[in-house]
């Protein structure tokens, strides 16, 4: 599991066979760059505008996603933002966790959490309701049909 | 030095946020009363604080981020990363006064 990053000027054929860490470089100035515009947007509307943090509630969050560039816009974020946070995590296990077992256990766990978090957030967007039928009333946006 | 120390604090810290909030956003799914009581509890103003610290760790690491790659991508960017920090850092007083400002009056304001 250890990472070893060639020295630079190593001969192609004494480098690893992948460019992994290559792609995992790129990823995150790529993703970085997006991430400052989903997230300064997600911060501006959903903490600056109208009421700010007290218009948080469920008829806030379903307005937004009856909407699907809200759906997309988060679904994004999500994706980018967790895969940028676990390379970025994995670079800190490698920089600080010296022993093998060690490393290679806290790199199991991340992932795992991750994986999870990203299958929860994605189901979560896709298969919410934003009128679930038995809640009370006044709880949902207001475009939900009154029973 | 300084601006790689903050830069990996506050990724971390903005990581392992991002649990939580992924965590809390999830209970729309179960009903909206277990959402609203969730976040009912995060309306106050110790946490109204926590805010303020961790869009000050985003806003950070945002622009931080963007130096960065400008240092990667850009032929100047080696020669004038300094400059860029100091940039960094007044972009990041520009943006940080108007939101705490704003934050803070509904935090406080009700």
């Amino acid at each position: 599991m250890t990472t070893t990053i060639p020295a630079p000027r190593t001969p192609r054929r004494l480098r690893g066979r992948t460019n992994t860490e290559l792609y995992a470089w790129m990823f995150m100035r790529a993703s970085g760059v997006l991430l400052v515009i989903l997230i300064f947007t997600h911060l501006f509307v959903n903490l600056m505008t109208g009421d700010g943090i007290n218009a948080l509630d469920f008829g806030f969050v379903a307005g937004k996603w009856a909407d699907p560039v809200w759906q997309v816009w988060d679904l994004l974020m999500l994706w980018l933002a967790m895969l940028h946070g676990t390379n970025g995590l994995r670079t800190v296990i490698n920089d600080y966790a010296e022993r093998d077992q060690l490393r290679l256990w806290l790199k199991v766990g991340l992932y795992t959490a991750t994986t999870i978090t990203i299958v929860l957030g994605t189901l979560v967007i896709f298969t919410f309701d934003p009128c679930p039928p038995d809640a009370a009333a006044d709880l949902l946006p207001s475009f939900c049909p009154v029973p | 030095m300084w601006s790689w120390v903050a830069h990996r604090v506050t990724g971390i810290g903005i990581f392992f946020f991002l649990f939580a909030h992924v965590l809390d956003t999830a209970l729309v799914r179960v009903s909206p009363e277990a959402y609203n009581e969730v976040i009912d509890t995060y309306k106050n103003p110790i946490v109204g604080l926590l805010e303020v610290g961790l869009v000050a760790a985003v806003v950070f690491h945002a622009f931080n981020g963007l130096r960065i790659v400008l240092v990667d991508f850009w032929s100047k960017g080696p020669r004038y990363q300094k400059h860029m920090f100091a940039t960094v850092l007044v972009l990041w007083v520009v943006l940080m006064v108007p939101f705490t400002i704003r934050h803070l009056s509904h935090v406080f304001g009700g």
